[in-house]
């Protein structure tokens, strides 16, 4: 992240955060998924139950077919739950139509994968630009600028017009993570976003979505590993469709020697965090 | 321009518009023109029934075009309202061989053409080729025999003096006009007006001069091509009593000489309507078996070869219709085969732009988009060979292995700019009507699953 740093003062986590608030951003309630696999119902999701707050950093952890990605997915309105509610603020998007959860999408959510998930014949600016472009915002130099800086935040300034073949997986998933806030989303999602990546690279991007989060960005992250989660303010584990537990965590600090830019800098590229 | 012209055009712009008109739609256009460039054989190969669709519509066309104006351009020479009936010499029957045969049409066959209430004008013409003398300067002429009328059915440019006038005719005066290369022949450097020029033993007065006039081509084979500055007019009654009734033309090296009172007569007729039933009623004269017992006269009705090439066009506009069909239908299966393996190949592309706020029309937009710039780009690419066709089949239609397949060249074709649209608009929709059904596809996946498509 060094690209970030210029004579910034160094980042601390005890800093109060920028839209402290305890509103949930998002409920759900009793929230089931079954899947019909050749005649014979599979239930996913089990009667989920949760309440996630605005500013809040959820690792979402379990065994691999615990059902993570799919409450994920419907978390990110991509999919839609067999039976419960879902408020995303104060809209239920459970009953929503496909176009309305696409506008939900576009203007509220931001996606992180753990395939990246870039467009290849795009470049990176054109990829950050992608959310924009859907949200029917006409791209002039002000949103040309705001992509180029979005991607200079994520240490990419000088890659602006180079290919998703030509970065590296840290790369790559920077740009995503670019691409995710260019319609200053409110809520972030993310599917085991370090899945791909070492150690070092998985430590820079954490501390980019510790960053955001600081900034005010409600994020869901879904790991399996112990180092990703401690990032986090909340630890939920899940087991057979079902939330096993649900632990408040301190959030390791951001290494030393990381030095970041100074938040009220940040917020004027991240941008505010969206009505809900 | 006719209202679907302006029709189409109007939709094409619409089209064309609606492709630069959001920021979405721009971005799939340029899209879709990046990996048309990326994939530039796969891209021709698909687009292969499109070009040759609309090279064929744009190269058809034009050849019904220029066989119309062909045809247009020759009854603008003979006249619409006019019929030529000429002479020709029978079949040679080989059991007279040294008979000088008298054929072709009589002076009785006139007057029985006169009678013919919806002729208004008549004019005969006797054309024989004759040496023309003056001092010691020669020419090879062809001597045309007529009446002032002549003026009315040709046009004429006088370069100087007169044409032939009615007292010429009715004094059997020995008058003459020069056509431009017999003027200059025997009269390199002196005004040929008002000299005297010999034709056989007679002696004639210059009394006008033509200007010089672009030799005229075959008339669809309806009659020879014909170069007028060789020509000397001289009034039919002179010709009459200086030559005899009849013409005599004894081949050189033959033993056989032809005899021939009137080589040519073009009737007017006076209303448009009339001019096909009077050209049977002259047919009837004609087939009169005691005075014609072989056939030694033919008919031209200029009106006929309009006839003729609305034929030819509409059996090109037929063979286009079919041609143009089975390619674009051959065009829109390639194109929708090829949307559909990209819908497969960009599933997961689906499912990124579907997370990140797509709506399904918008998937759809997009690759019917690029269903539409493919074709468009074929139609584009069509357009522009059957333009280099229709400029190359002039010269390539002289070629030896051409004219073996072929047969000789028609008259070249003329560019038939509309065709050019409807080629264009044609090929942009069958770019709508096929990629539909791949784009509705593209639209209708499950985000989930096409996100998880590898
Ligand atoms: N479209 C589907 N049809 C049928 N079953 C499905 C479908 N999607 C997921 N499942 C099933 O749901 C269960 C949960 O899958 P899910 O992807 O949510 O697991 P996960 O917790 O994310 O696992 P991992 O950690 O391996 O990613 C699995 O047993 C899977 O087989
Ligand atoms: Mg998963």
């Amino acid at each position: 992240m060094k690209s970030l740093v210029e004579s910034a003062p160094e980042f601390s986590t005890e800093a109060t955060p920028v839209f402290p608030t305890e509103s949930p951003i998002l409920q759900v309630d009793n929230l089931t998924k079954v899947y019909t696999l050749g005649g014979n119902p599979l239930t996913v999701l089990r009667g989920i139950t949760l309440s996630v707050k605005v500013g809040d950093f959820v690792a979402l952890m379990g065994p691999s077919g615990s059902g993570k990605s799919t409450l994920l997915n419907i978390l990110g309105c991509l999919d839609r739950p067999t039976s419960g509610s879902y408020y995303l603020g104060s809209e239920d998007v459970s009953i929503m139509s496909d176009d309305q959860l696409s506008d939900i999408r576009c203007r509220y959510l931001g996606f992180i994968f753990q395939q990246y998930n870039l467009l290849p014949q795009y470049t990176v600016v054109e990829n950050i630009e992608v959310p924009l472009i859907y949200q029917g915002v006409k791209i002039d130099e002000k949103t040309k600028s705001r992509c180029e800086s979005l991607a200079s935040l994520v240490g990419l300034g000088d890659r602006l017009d180079h290919r998703p073949m030509q970065l590296s997986g840290g790369q790559q998933q920077r740009v995503a993570i670019a691409r995710s806030l260019a319609n200053a989303p409110s809520l972030i999602l993310a599917d085991e976003p370090t899945g791909n990546l070492d150690s070092s690279t998985s430590i820079e991007i954490m501390s980019l979505l510790r960053i955001l989060n600081s900034m005010g960005k409600t994020i869901v992250m879904v790991t399996h590993e112990n180092d990703i989660a401690a990032w986090s303010k909340r630890i939920l584990r899940m087991r057979d469709g079902q939330i096993e537990s649900d632990t408040p965590n301190v959030p390791i600090p951001i290494p030393a020697g990381l030095r970041l830019i100074d938040p009220n800098v940040l917020i004027n590229i991240v941008g505010e965090i969206g009505e809900i | 321009m006719n209202p679907l012209t302006i029709g189409l055009l109007a939709l094409l712009a619409v089209v064309l518009l609606a492709a630069v008109a959001t920021e979405k739609t721009r971005k799939s256009t340029v899209l879709a023109l990046r990996s048309l460039w990326l994939h530039k054989l796969r891209s021709i190969l698909s687009m292969l029934g499109i070009i040759i669709g609309t090279t064929s519509v744009i190269a058809l066309m034009s050849i019904g075009e220029g066989s119309m104006h062909d045809a247009l351009e020759d009854i603008k020479r003979m006249g619409a309202t006019n019929i030529i009936v000429r002479s020709v010499k029978p079949p040679e029957d080989s059991s007279k061989r040294s008979f000088v045969a008298l054929y072709g049409l009589k002076y009785d066959d006139m007057a029985d053409f006169a009678t013919i209430p919806s002729i208004n004008r008549l004019v005969p013409m006797r054309v024989f080729p004759q040496e023309v003398r003056r001092g010691n300067a020669k020419h090879n002429s062809r001597v045309v025999a007529t009446r002032p009328e002549y003026s009315e059915i040709n046009q004429l440019d006088l370069f100087k003096g007169r044409f032939l006038v009615q007292d010429d005719d009715f004094l059997m005066r020995n008058v003459c006009i020069l056509g431009s290369t017999t003027a200059s022949t025997l009269f390199p450097f002196q005004d040929p007006l008002d000299k005297d020029v010999a034709i056989g033993q007679f002696i004639y007065v210059v009394v006008g001069v033509m200007k010089d006039r672009m030799p005229t081509g075959g008339g669809g084979g309806s009659q020879a091509a014909e170069d007028f500055n060789d020509d000397i007019y001289i009034p039919l009654n002179t010709a009459r009593t200086r030559f005899g009734e009849t013409i005599s033309i004894r081949s050189a090296g033959s033993r056989s000489a032809e005899k021939v009172e009137l080589h040519q007569v073009t009737l007017t007729v006076s209303d448009i309507d009339l001019v096909r039933p009077t050209g049977v009623i002259i047919e009837e004269i004609l087939n009169n078996p005691r005075k014609h017992p072989r056939k030694d006269w033919a008919l031209t009705v200029p009106l006929d070869r309009l006839e003729q090439a609305e034929k030819t066009k509409q059996r090109y506009s037929r063979d286009l219709g079919l041609y143009a069909s089975i390619s674009l239908l051959v065009g829109g299966i390639g194109i929708m085969n090829i949307m559909l393996a990209t819908v497969t190949e960009r599933t997961r592309e689906i499912g990124i732009r579907r997370a990140l706020g797509a709506k399904q029309r918008d998937i759809v937009t997009q690759f019917l988009i690029e269903a539409m710039v493919q074709t468009g780009i074929g139609g584009m690419v069509g357009v522009a060979i059957g333009i280099g066709l229709v400029f190359l089949l002039p010269t390539m239609g002289q070629m030896p292995w051409m004219i073996e397949l072929f047969g000789p060249p028609g008259p070249p074709p003329i560019l038939h700019q509309e065709s050019i649209l409807w080629a264009l608009s044609t090929s942009i929709g069958v770019g709508v009507i096929f990629g539909l059904y791949p784009a509705f596809r593209a639209s209708r996946l499950d985000p989930i699953e096409a996100l998880r498509h590898v």
